[in-house]
């Protein structure tokens, strides 16, 4: 077969040569991301024009200063992180309270308690049946609300936008019904919506939310220092008190958390174009 | 007498797989068709935490993609390698382990989501420690296939066959996509959370999600198309060009997608457009790939009518080019604004899953087990039922999400003659009842004829085995 000892044009070379075929496939299938994701990462208009401040993850925002909780870290003495503003913190009886924020605020890193029911939310897997991502149509603002914006899970870790809608979205849940109502809700769907094919969840108010899998102690602290080291701005108190935090709670207690804080952090402004 | 002038292959490692693939297919199967009858009948989650619907649904995608599609693909990977390169493989050693942990690593994704450890991430929830192993489970296949094409007779056969380029860049492309998505910082044993938040996120995630059906799915499949069909017709593939064409479209052109499953979010509008105006493109590579296999029986289409396994190799192809022209149609913007969130989605998925990808698999399957075993099979009559019961029951699947897909969406969107809400959502969660019980039929159906495979490859195995003993006999 001398004739085929010369590769009779770049195809015909990549098929001969194992080595290439693989490099110059690898190729191939590397622009897209190159192209569709990287620039996601610098480009402003992408966040909604949200600037970080620090490494910690603070962030700010000059063109709709109402998106984000801005709050500036320092070091004391110590050498301790601490901020100008607190998240939340304890009370003489040790429970964890708001601090500084208020609702519509802007978007904030969620509490101890509403971080470990987010845990709860993925363990249970709500995402499969529940979106977190309001679309920009008429009947989404009339069923939902103002419609999403990124700046509103810069801190998911990971994003929850969800990809179904078995159940309603859930972007904007928070302050819609009473806890009282999630609770019995939770326990059992169809006493509150008699449709509902949502399964029951009884066992969340059964389970402490300190214990994680097999007995294990839920190490908030460990958690929420993880956020910061991904982006997510805590201050060492914060950290250190994550534990005390969640002390006492149910499972339920920390999804139903989760649920009322969902779409309250910012209060969005109806004259503005957020998204062109 | 022929066996003599073969060269004799690594076929041990090839049976294991083909028949751990029947087995995840039907276990995997009965997980959907649960779930899909707890949407109709939701006092079946029992209040069991370990089968809820959430986690039961995860469950069903991580056994039929992860463990049927993968197990399937390394069975025809093995088994095709060695055949169109003329050598064994590399490390039939390095196969078996391949192959063990494999089953194994699947076995402890399915049993750790039951259990709630998820990452929540979607098509991508097991968590850290499993998602290493599996990594490195892929990389060990992926070496071994390249090191077999490597080590052929480059005199006999200089020209890598085409069912190899698309194994390959299904590897690749999967490892790439698994572990940039797959990027997170552990806080135990059973949690971690993933590097990325919000739109990065949601991209990469999506960026990933789309092309566990784009490679995954879709290149590793068609690298079983390109083998199976020719094979099984006894007729080559129709068009050489068309193959090169299609290859390097689908390499180039699918990981673009994942952002058309993101139009209209917070996602920049470029970059979802992007992704629609090249899922449109992705019509021309599909259906040219459709017809390089369905014309590869030009001048035999009288096979189909005799050739039962024939016929599941070509309706996967009839799929494959539908959901390849629904997809594109369905991440147009206008089509989608309708279409997310409800389950005409699931439905596309399906269509290609059941469809094509299951479709393929069976008809490579059957042809693995009469060569691998040497024998036909114990019933001809079990594979047409089988045929049949797998093809009405994608299609009562279908056409029950297409229904309740498109009446979800336009319940949502419509309005009444005062200018509010016609329906509230519950009410469309209650219309939607007779076709999710319809829907539960079609996977029934689907899961029947995987258990009459099961029953039918055990028995010929069976046979195949009782007469090569009593051959051994004999000759002693």
């Amino acid at each position: 077969m001398a004739d085929n000892q010369q590769p009779k044009n770049l195809q015909d070379g990549l098929e001969r040569n194992i080595f290439a075929l693989f490099l110059a496939t690898a190729f191939a299938v590397s622009i897209a991301g190159i192209v569709e994701i990287v620039p996601l990462f610098y480009l402003k208009s992408a966040v909604d024009y949200t600037e970080q401040t620090d490494k910690y993850g603070n962030a700010k925002n000059e063109k709709f200063p109402e998106l984000v909780w801005e709050r500036t870290f320092t070091e004391d003495a110590n050498g301790k992180l601490v901020a100008d503003k607190a998240l939340y913190k304890l009370d003489k009886n040790g429970k964890a309270v708001m601090a500084d924020w208020k609702a519509g605020d802007g978007v904030r890193p969620y509490t101890p308690l509403e971080l470990a029911g987010r845990d709860i939310y993925l363990r249970e897997g709500c995402y499969i049946c529940h979106s977190q991502m309001i679309r920009p149509f008429r009947d989404e603002r009339e069923r939902y609300g103002h419609y999403s914006l990124a700046t509103e899970s810069m801190y998911d870790h990971p994003m929850q936008w969800g990809s179904k809608r078995t159940g309603p979205d859930l972007a904007r849940l928070g302050g819609k019904y009473s806890d009282e109502w999630h609770v019995m809700h939770l326990i059992r769907p169809q006493d509150m919506v008699p449709e509902s094919v949502m399964p029951a969840y009884p066992w969340l108010v059964e389970n402490s939310i300190e214990k994680d899998f097999f007995g294990t102690e839920r190490d908030m602290n460990k958690r929420l220092s993880v956020m910061r080291t991904l982006g997510v701005p805590y201050t060492d108190e914060e950290i250190e008190n994550a534990n005390a935090a969640i002390k006492g709670h149910t499972e339920m207690d920390a999804l139903v958390a989760y649920l009322q804080v969902l779409g309250t952090m910012v209060k969005l402004d109806d004259s503005k174009t957020y998204r062109e | 007498m022929n066996t003599v002038a073969k060269p004799q292959y690594d076929n041990g490692v090839v049976k294991y797989l083909t028949v751990g693939a029947i087995v995840f297919l039907v276990l995997g199967t009965f997980m959907g068709t649960f779930a899909a009858s707890q949407l109709a009948w939701p006092a079946l989650n029992f209040d069991i935490a370990e089968i809820t619907f959430a986690r039961l649904r995860v469950m069903h995608t991580n056994t039929v993609i992860f463990a049927f599609g993968g197990m399937t693909l390394m069975a025809t990977a093995f088994y095709t390698v060695q055949r169109t390169n003329g050598v064994k493989l590399w490390s039939n050693s390095m196969a078996w382990w391949t192959a063990i942990l494999f089953t194994i690593g699947l076995l402890a994704v399915v049993v750790t989501i039951s259990l709630g450890m998820t990452t929540g991430k979607e098509y991508h929830e097991q968590e850290w420690p499993l998602a290493i192993a599996v990594a490195v489970v892929w990389t060990l296949y992926t070496f071994n296939f390249v090191m077999t094409i490597a080590s052929r007779n480059k005199e006999t056969h200089p020209n890598v066959y085409v069912s190899n380029w698309f194994f390959i860049g299904m590897m690749i492309a999967i490892t790439y996509l698994y572990v940039v998505n797959g990027l997170a910082i552990p806080v135990s044993l059973f949690r971690s959370y993933s590097m990325f938040a919000g739109v990065q996120d949601a991209m990469i995630q999506w960026w990933w999600g789309h092309n566990a059906v784009g490679f995954f799915l879709t290149a590793g499949f068609l690298a079983i198309m390109y083998y199976f069909v020719p094979k099984q017709a006894q007729r080559p593939i129709y068009s050489y060009r068309l193959s090169v064409i299609h290859f390097w479209a689908l390499m180039f052109g699918y990981v673009w997608l994942g952002a058309h499953h993101l139009q209209y979010t917070a996602l920049p509008d470029w970059t979802g457009s992007l992704g629609a105006v090249i899922s449109l493109a992705m019509i021309i590579p599909s259906w040219g790939g459709a017809l390089n296999g369905m014309l590869t029986l030009s001048g035999a289409w009288d096979r189909l009518r005799t050739d039962y396994i024939l016929r599941f190799l070509i309706i996967s192809l009839a799929f494959y080019a539908m959901s390849t022209f629904e997809g594109p149609v369905m991440a147009s913007k206008t089509v989608n604004a309708l279409s997310h969130y409800t389950d005409w989605t699931v439905g596309h998925v399906h269509s290609g899953a059941l469809g094509w990808v299951a479709m393929v698999s069976i008809g490579a399957l059957y042809h693995m087990v009469m060569k691998l075993w040497n024998t036909e099979m114990y019933s001809m009559k079990l594979i047409n039922f089988h045929f049949w019961l797998a093809t009405i029951g994608t299609v009562f699947y279908i056409v029950a999400m297409w229904v309740s897909g498109i009446m979800q969406g336009l319940m949502w969107r419509a309005y009444d003659e005062y200018g509010t809400l016609a329906y509230t959502f519950a009410e469309s969660v209650a219309a939607m009842h007779p076709y999710y019980a319809m829907r539960a039929l079609g996977g029934l159906l689907f899961f029947s004829g995987a258990a009459v495979m099961l029953y039918n490859v055990v028995m010929t195995i069976r046979m195949a085995n009782a007469k090569a003993t009593s051959q051994v006999g004999a000759h002693a």
